[in-house]
C-alpha cells in the first residue's frame, strides 16, 4: 500500500544514461531545468522536447514510470494554470462572469504547465537511472571544493544516503506495524480527523521506537569498522570519467548552443 | 470446516520492475482444532500466505473461506475476521506501544467494541495464560526482557479470543530456554482451549514436537502437506530446498544403514530413544 512512491525509486536497466557518471547526470538535470526557465520560445521548447525525449529512449525506462511521478504535482500545476490563466493581464480572449483570458494569460499558462512537467520529467529520468547512492556520491565529489572553505561535504553526503537508505526500510516497517495492529483491530481509516490522528499513536509510537533502535545499531556497526568521518576515507569504486562521461557533456554543451540559437533566431517569430 | 483456501495467487509489485509471483495457486484445507506447522526457506511464500488467512493482504486471484463464508464477498466483516483469526507477526515485541503492559493488552479486545469490564477481564485472563506474572502488568512494556516482551504481544493477540492462533516465527531471536518456554505454552493453550494454532517456522526441530501436521511451502507452493512422520520421510527432498528434517531423522536412518532393524520414521527424541531400547533390548 505504501510501496507506490516514485520519487528516488531506482528503475533497474542496462542503458548508457545509467552508465553514465552520476556527475555528469546531476549537471545534465541542472542545465536542463535552467534552460527551460532561461528560455520562452515555442522553438527553444520543441528542442528542450527532442532532447528530453532522446534522453528518456535511451535510459530504457518506460515512460510509464516517467509519469508516474507527474500524479503528485498535479494539483500544483492546475492551481498554476488556471491562476495565470485568468490573473495575466492583457489583450482580451473572452469574458466569463467577472473573470477575462487573456492571450497572454494563455500563453503563459501553457508555458508554465510545460515547464512543470518537464522539470518532473527531467529530474526523474536522473532518480529513476541513478542509485540513491551513487547521487550522494556524485554529489560529494562535485562539492568537494567546498571542503576547503569549511564545508562539512562529507558528513552532509553521508547524512543524505543514509537518509535515503532508510527510506524504504521506514516504509517497510511503517507497513508492518500497520498490520500488526490491524490484526489486533486496529481503523487507520474511518473518523473524523481527531480520531484519525489518535488512530495514528499505535503506529507511530512503535515507529519511533523502532527508528531509534535502528539508528543506534547503524552507529554502532558503523563505529565497529572504524568509520570516522570522512579524512582519509577511499573508495573502493573512485568516480573517474569515462568517454561516454565526456561525450555527455559534448551533447549537453550542444544542447545549450542549440537552444541559445533557436531562442534568438525564431523561426516562428511571426506567429506571435 | 474452518478455513479453506482454493486455487490462491499473489503477486508483489505487479506490472513494475519488482514484480515477484509470491504465491502459486494454493489449495489448503485447515480444519478446526489441528496443530499445524507451516514450513518453509526463507522467501518460500510462508509469511505471505498467513497473511491471507485474515485479510490483510489481499489475493491476486483465487479466494478464502472461513467457515465457509468467502472472505472477499463485498460487506465481509474483516473486523470480526481478524479477531477470530488472530495473527501474531514476526518479532510481534516491537508493535507494543501503550504506557503499561496492561493497557498494551487491552488495545486489541477494546477495538472489538467490548464493556470496559469486558475488556479487562479479557486482558488478564490472556496475560495469565502466557504465564506473565502480576507484578508485570503495571510497568512499561519496554522494561521487559525480549521474551517477557513476547509474550505481552501474544497475549495482545489471544485477549481477543481467537479461534485459530497463527504464530509468524514465534521463537525468533529468543535463547533455547525462551524458546521452549513460548512452545510448550503454545502447545498448552492448544489443549486447554482447543483452538486451532499454526505455528510458522524455518525449524523443522521446533516443529515436529508439537505439530500433528506439516505444510512445506517452497517457491510458493506447497511441497508436501502431511504428518511430521511422512513429510520427514522425504528428507533428501527437503535437503535440496534448504531444510532438513530434525536430527533424529539422520540418526535412524544412519543406524539402519549400519544393519539395525529399527523403524527410521522416529519425529522426536523420545521416539527415537524408545525406538533404541526396544531394539537392544531384543538383541
Amino acid at each position: 500500500m505504501l510501496r507506490d512512491i516514485t520519487l528516488g525509486q531506482y528503475y533497474p536497466a542496462n542503458s548508457a544514461i545509467h552508465k553514465l557518471d552520476p556527475r555528469v547526470k546531476l549537471a545534465g538535470t541542472m542545465v536542463f531545468i535552467v534552460s527551460l526557465f532561461a528560455f520562452r520560445s515555442v522553438e527553444a521548447y520543441i528542442a528542450a522536447t527532442a532532447f528530453l525525449a532522446a534522453v528518456i529512449y535511451i535510459s530504457r525506462v518506460p515512460l510509464k514510470f516517467m509519469l508516474k511521478g507527474l500524479k503528485s504535482i498535479f494539483m500544483l500545476m492546475l492551481i498554476t494554470v488556471v491562476f495565470n490563466l485568468f490573473l495575466t493581464r492583457g489583450t482580451p480572449v473572452f469574458h466569463f462572469w467577472i473573470l477575462t483570458v487573456t492571450k497572454e494569460g494563455i500563453e503563459t499558462a501553457a508555458f508554465m504547465a510545460i515547464r512543470l512537467v518537464y522539470l518532473i520529467l527531467g529530474s526523474s529520468v536522473m532518480t529513476l537511472t541513478t542509485t540513491p547512492n551513487d547521487l550522494t556520491d556524485g554529489l560529494e565529489k562535485a562539492l568537494r571544493p567546498l571542503s576547503k572553505v569549511r564545508v562539512p561535504v562529507h558528513e552532509i553526503a553521508m547524512m543524505m544516503s543514509i537518509a535515503l537508505r532508510f527510506i524504504p526500510i521506514l516504509l517497510e516497517e511503517t507497513d508492518k506495524i500497520m498490520k500488526a495492529q490491524m490484526a489486533r483491530g486496529a481503523d487507520f481509516e474511518s473518523g473524523g480527523l481527531i480520531q484519525k490522528a489518535k488512530n495514528m499513536i499505535p503506529l507511530l509510537v512503535p515507529l519511533f521506537i523502532s527508528a531509534f533502535r535502528r539508528a543506534n545499531d547503524l552507529a554502532m556497526a558503523m563505529e565497529a569498522r572504524g568509520y570516522h568521518g570522512g579524512e582519509g576515507r577511499t573508495k573502493m569504486k573512485p568516480l573517474v570519467y569515462q568517454r561516454r562521461d565526456h561525450l555527455a557533456y559534448l551533447s549537453l554543451l550542444l544542447y545549450l548552443v542549440l537552444m541559445f540559437f533557436v531562442n534568438r533566431i525564431g523561426f516562428f517569430a511571426g506567429l506571435y | 470446516m474452518a478455513i479453506r483456501i482454493e486455487h490462491l495467487n499473489y503477486v508483489y509489485s505487479a506490472e513494475t520492475a519488482f514484480e515477484k509471483h509470491a504465491l502459486n495457486d494454493i489449495n489448503l484445507e485447515l480444519p478446526d482444532g489441528q496443530f499445524i506447522g507451516v514450513i518453509g526457506h526463507t522467501g518460500s511464500g510462508k509469511s505471505t500466505l498467513i497473511q491471507h488467512l485474515n485479510g490483510l493482504l489481499r489475493a491476486t486471484s483465487g479466494a478464502v473461506y472461513y467457515n465457509d463464508k468467502n472472505i472477499y464477498d463485498e460487506g465481509y466483516d474483516m473486523k470480526s475476521l481478524r479477531s477470530k483469526v488472530g495473527l501474531v507477526f514476526q518479532y510481534p515485541e516491537h508493535q507494543l506501544f501503550e504506557a503499561d503492559v496492561f493497557t498494551d493488552v487491552c488495545f486489541g479486545p477494546k477495538n472489538l467494541g467490548l464493556s470496559q469490564e469486558e475488556v479487562e477481564a479479557r486482558a488478564y485472563e490472556a496475560l495469565k495464560l502466557v504465564g506473565l506474572k502480576e507484578k508485570y502488568y503495571k510497568m512499561s512494556p519496554f522494561e521487559l526482557s525480549g521474551g517477557q516482551k513476547r509474550r505481552v504481544a501474544i497475549a495482545g493477540i489471544l485477549a481477543m479470543d481467537p479461534d485459530v492462533l497463527v504464530l509468524d516465527e514465534p521463537t525468533a531471536g529468543l535463547d533455547p530456554k525462551g524458546r521452549d518456554d513460548i512452545l510448550d505454552q503454545v502447545a498448552r493453550l492448544h489443549q486447554e482451549k482447543k483452538i486451532t494454532v499454526i505455528l510458522v517456522s524455518h525449524s523443522m526441530e521446533d516443529v515436529a514436537r508439537y505439530v500433528d501436521r506439516i505444510i512445506v511451502m517452497n517457491k510458493g507452493q506447497v511441497m508436501f502437506d502431511d504428518t511430521p512422520r511422512e513429510v520427514f520421510k522425504h528428507y533428501r527432498e527437503l535437503e535440496s530446498v534448504g531444510l532438513a528434517a530434525p536430527q533424529v531423522t539422520y540418526l535412524m536412518h544412519g543406524l539402519q544403514e549400519m544393519g539395525w532393524d529399527i523403524p527410521s520414521d522416529a519425529t522426536t527424541v523420545e521416539e527415537a530413544a524408545a525406538a533404541i531400547e526396544n531394539y537392544l533390548k531384543k538383541q
